[in-house]
């Protein structure tokens, strides 16, 4: 019996065509436009000034906070101008806008494929490394991992997840990294687990991934405290508290961090990143990233330097197919939908989707059958047709007192309506509401 | 047979007496002191519990009135200034007097002026839409035209123009309760100056972006050309944020900016029709 | 336009489910014991339905288009599911303006009245149904004789309302089983009674396949028939000459129909397992006071209308199982 999470959940079609491709590393662009606020937290502060030439892994915007991070250049050329530039949400943000030149990198970075295992470095020196590549997590929610590795006062970790779970339908970057580079990121979750201070780690993966299952597991023999857990395929089991509920058990309580159990998790990109940032000295600049879609000529996974335009990755995979209806950046589920091609590919980008004309529109707004598929689908055991409720009639008390704050946003209850209601829509717009009202009660 | 109906009305008369009795201790116990010119001033405003005042409700507004014992920081936009002298009289008090006022939609970007560049599928409200992404059209800080605004004006005085797709304020029933400032995402809303026969002259735009950028997105951008700013004689226009912004209680009226604009993004409404030869401007300034 | 790229905020895909498809299954779930139906009564059968899901449909699209003046949904199908319902729940001989006053009230009063789909609080086709029990008892309890039964007469009484009136006059449980159908004769349904209720293994065929379509979830009807059986039996074994075995009740009247059909009704039962089961205790508990110490010979209609009452109670008092635990 395989593990999984025990509330909710479903099996959206998994459509991971782009599974079988190998990584393969994307054209430079001639221009990227790297903002500064591609993580939670504050935004960074760019470090760099129009007309300086910058190498490949140079800071280029230094962390402005404690929840921060830095970001350094992913190419090497000149900075043509600090600018604002439209976000994959339409809004501009400031960005450093850099014409390429060449690909000259840093003398400090070990740019071989060798295999270093050994490490001679402490924990809070890890810690101090990543925070200084500019490490965030990888899966998506962009949250800086050196933040994740210093635990509060009083509390202490003592697992550490490795997520290669990769739910998200179409989304096969993790699972090509896994493959390709699984020695890597096995050390760089020993590196974490020295950072953290525990002697067990346990990488999560999909059985829906059975060669990465099998590679990992043959390979984490050799490494000390780590074990791959195979899980039964569910969405949304990339879900922090999810995935912590399946592999351990554990169930996160209401509104506390993952560490309120004891456990830490951090995604196989962002594992990868610790490898290279510690034993290669390499900052994050680079991902893998998946282009797919049914329409999609060569769908493929591509290893993209950060701030290269969408519209330049879509052009690699064959171009726009011209049955496109929709432009996802991320997977399916919880990805956003773009206007723009020309938006950059940030430390969270972890897929470029594009989705038929036919699938892109959603069907039309029907009443709610009480049917309650939108109850056994939540991850959260929400209702999420009384929130929806109470989030369009503005009864924020109520939708606080229900757990509107909970809500993952992970997609499961508008994807099962019948009735295609807009359930998540409104429950966000909630969310946003109730947060607000939560943070003006404690000022 | 008799009897049992004379049973009845006994015993049902002796409950309903005895809960009466009952009821008025009750009352008398639990009696709060009210002060009863707080239904006075609460009769004298207009009922709508909008929360223009900034106040829940016509009832809470009644309570600060008569507890501040000072009138000057309290107005109710929509009773306006007869019902503010109202409520003074009832208190005893000053009431301060302001110029009326009228919500007036700071955005032209209609269908025709602003194209459509992608397809928005979903809630259909502005405050979702907002939160999703910039909007249907280049202009990220134009109107999203899902009408939150209409739905929360208590008075029926705005309505989307399915033309346009733009929100039309129906000045007769606006009350500048302010709830549509409230509301838009955007801020596109401004309580200005309310003249006679629907006079208004401002700038029908919010686009922060460089003239170019907004330009693309729309044909009737403020651009930030300043000619305007020029052309003002009162320093009614100030510039800031590539945008123009005509202050209504500055504005003479003069009509010499609207003609100078070279994207038409200045509006003159209520004004006769131009004459080719332009005369000095007749005096609409009112003073209340 | 249609060549602008589309926005939407997540997620972008979506089930293959629809409303439709979810009501479409239980049309097709109420096909074999309709069929049974027709093999039973004979055209009459069919000729109740159809007037039903006419009239249904019907009063559906006039009442919206012309006096909610909003656009009609009538291709969602839940108003062929309620005429079929209102069908199931009339004797096979109903006249026809009967069956027509008994969809009207069940759409435009049952359900329009509310809103329309989706927050009726009762179940619209018993609404119609116990409206026409009251106002036309007669012609309500009239059920013809099924097709091959030997007996000679136009009407038969149900087995319930057998059972009911040889308690009525005294009789002991002993004297009057001989005059009561067999079991199997109930399970198949050659016994008197409304045109969709006779036969449980119909209904069962049908909710079995309702429940493998995921249209309904078990608790429901395991809870209604479970609490009947469980009342059945603690009186039966009191005093098994005044109070008939479980088996015949759960076999008889509507029980079958009404826990697999009626109770399930998404729409006015509760969200959650848990809140279904306490949903369906009441039915089952209502029914079989009623059965047992009421004036009529069934009340599962009465007990599920109640029932529905409470569903939105029962929605506030029990909460899924939350992650993270309670607060």
């Amino acid at each position: 019996m395989l593990k999984t999470f025990k509330l909710g959940g479903i099996h959206p079609p998994e459509n991971k065509f782009s599974a079988g491709q190998a990584i393969q590393i994307a054209e430079l662009p001639k221009v990227v436009s790297i903002p500064v606020a591609q993580h939670i937290g504050t935004p960074s502060v760019p470090v760099v000034a129009k007309g300086d030439k910058v190498k490949v892994g140079q800071l280029i915007a230094k962390s402005g906070g404690f929840v921060s991070a830095n970001i350094h250049s992913s190419v090497s050329g000149t900075v043509a101008k600090l600018d604002l530039v439209p976000d994959s949400l339409g809004y501009p943000k400031q960005a450093i806008i850099i014409n390429v030149d060449g690909d000259e990198w840093l003398e400090t970075i070990d740019r071989s494929d060798a295999l270093v295992k050994e490490c001679d470095l402490d924990g809070p020196s890890i810690v101090q490394k990543v925070n200084e590549s500019g490490i965030v997590g990888m899966g998506g929610a962009t949250f800086p991992t050196h933040v994740k590795l210093v635990p509060p006062k009083g509390m202490k970790a003592e697992y550490l997840l490795i997520n290669g779970v990769e739910c998200e339908p179409y989304l096969t970057s993790d699972h090509r990294l896994m493959l390709e580079k699984s020695d890597e990121i096995l050390v760089g979750t020993c590196l974490l687990m020295k950072a953290l201070n525990v002697d067990k780690a346990i990488i999560g993966i999909e059985n829906n991934k059975p060669d990465a299952i099998r590679l990992m597991t043959e390979k984490a023999s050799k490494y000390k405290g780590i074990q791959v857990v195979p899980l039964k395929v569910k969405y949304p089991q990339g879900g922090e508290k999810q995935l912590i509920k399946a592999a351990t058990g554990r169930e996160v309580p209401s509104g506390a961090l993952p560490i309120a159990v004891g456990c830490v998790v951090s995604n196989v990109g962002s594992a990868f990143a610790v490898y290279e940032a510690i034993q290669k000295n390499k900052p994050l600049f680079e991902r893998v990233v998946t282009i797919t879609g049914k329409s999609v000529q060569n769908p493929a996974n591509l290893k993209v330097r950060i701030g290269t335009p969408v519209s330049e990755l879509i052009t690699a995979v064959g171009g726009l197919p011209e049955d496109t209806g929709k432009v996802i950046s991320g997977g399916p589920m919880m990805g956003k939908a773009l206007a723009n091609m020309e938006v950059p590919v940030t430390k969270g980008t972890s897929g470029i989707l594009m989705i038929p004309a036919k699938e892109a529109r959603r069907n039309e707004v029907q009443p709610c059958i009480r049917c309650s598929r939108c109850v056994s689908a939540c991850p959260m055991g929400l209702e999420p047709y009384l929130l929806m409720t109470v989030a369009e009639k503005n009864l924020l008390e109520r939708a606080e007192s229900e757990r509107i704050m909970d809500c993952i946003e992970c997609g499961s209850c508008s994807y099962t309506c019948p009735a295609s209601r807009p359930l998540l829509d409104y429950i966000r717009f909630g969310k946003s509401r109730v947060g607000a009202l939560i943070r003006a009660r404690k000022n | 047979m008799n009897m049992t109906i004379i049973y009845t009305v006994i015993t049902l008369g002796a409950i309903g007496s005895s809960a009466a009795v009952i009821l008025y201790f009750v009352a008398q116990k639990f009696k709060v002191y009210e002060d009863p010119r707080i239904d006075d001033v609460e009769g004298s405003l207009p009922g709508a519990n909008c929360g223009g005042c900034g106040y829940a409700g016509c009832r809470a507004f009644a309570e600060a009135c008569v507890k501040e014992g000072d009138l000057s920081d309290l107005y109710c936009p929509v009773g306006g200034n007869d019902c503010m002298s109202g409520v003074a009289k009832i208190l005893g008090l000053e009431a301060v007097k302001k110029d009326p006022r009228v919500a007036v939609l700071r955005c032209n970007g209609t269908c025709e002026f602003r194209p459509r560049v992608n397809a928005y599928d979903g809630a259909a409200t502005c405050a979702i839409i907002h939160a999703t992404y910039s909007g249907e059209t280049g202009c990220q800080y134009g109107c999203l035209g899902c009408g939150d605004c209409c739905a929360v004006c208590e008075f029926d005085a705005l309505h989307m123009d399915p033309v346009t797709g733009l929100p039309v304020v129906d000045e007769d029933k606006c009350t500048a309760c302010g709830a549509c400032v409230r509301e838009c995402p955007k801020n596109l809303f401004e309580l200005r100056k309310k003249l006679p026969k629907h006079r208004k002259i401002y700038v029908a735009c919010r686009n922060e972006d460089k003239g170019p950028v907004n330009k693309k997105a729309c044909e009737v951008a403020c651009i930030g050309c300043s000619k305007c700013f020029k052309v003002c004689e009162y320093d009614a226009i100030t510039m800031g944020n590539n945008l123009a912004f005509i202050d209504s209680d500055k504005c003479k009226f003069c009509r010499k900016c609207v003609p100078v604009c070279p994207t038409n993004a200045i509006i003159e409404t209520g004004f006769p029709p131009r004459r080719v030869k332009e005369e000095p401007a007749e005096s609409t300034q009112v003073t209340s | 336009m249609s060549n602008l790229i589309t926005v939407s905020p997540s997620p972008h895909v979506h089930t293959d489910e629809s409303v439709q498809k979810i009501m479409y299954r239980v049309v097709v779930a109420m096909i074999p014991a309709l069929v049974w139906s027709v093999v039973v009564f004979g055209f009459d059968a069919l000729r109740v339905t159809m007037i039903a899901i006419a009239a249904s449909v019907g009063f559906e699209y006039l009442v919206q288009r012309y006096i909610m003046k909003v656009k009609p949904s009538v291709t969602d199908g839940s108003a062929l599911i309620t005429g079929m319902l209102l069908a199931f729940n009339v004797p096979a001989n109903l006249p026809w303006w009967i069956i027509i006053i008994g969809a009207f009230v069940s759409i435009g009063i049952g359900k329009l009245s509310f809103g329309g789909l989706g927050t009726n609080i009762f179940n619209p086709a018993l609404v119609g149904r116990v409206f026409l029990l009251i106002s036309f008892p007669v012609q309500m309890t009239s059920y013809p004789a099924p097709a091959g039964s030997g007996v000679d007469a136009v009407t038969a009484p149900t087995p319930l309302g057998l059972l009911k009136e040889g308690l009525m006059n005294g009789q002991p449980i002993s004297e009057i089983a001989g005059n009561l159908p067999a079991a199997t004769d109930l399970l198949m349904g050659t016994t008197g009674g409304s045109l969709g209720e006779i036969s449980a293994l119909m209904l069962i065929i049908g909710g079995i396949y309702m429940l493998i379509r995921k249209v309904i979830t078990w608790h429901t009807p395991v809870a209604v028939l479970g609490s009947m059986f469980v009342v059945a039996a603690i009186f039966w074994m009191i005093d098994p000459e005044a109070y008939i075995g479980p088996a015949y009740h759960l076999l008889t009247g509507g029980a079958m129909l009404g826990a697999i059909f009626m109770a399930t009704d998404m729409v006015s039962s509760p969200m959650t397992g848990k809140g279904q089961l306490i949903y369906g205790v009441g039915i089952g508990a209502i029914t079989m006071s009623i059965r047992l110490f009421g004036a009529y010979p069934e009340g599962i209609s009465f007990a599920i209308l109640i029932m529905n009452a409470f569903t939105p109670l029962i929605n506030n008092a029990v909460k899924p199982k939350r992650f993270g635990g309670m607060k």
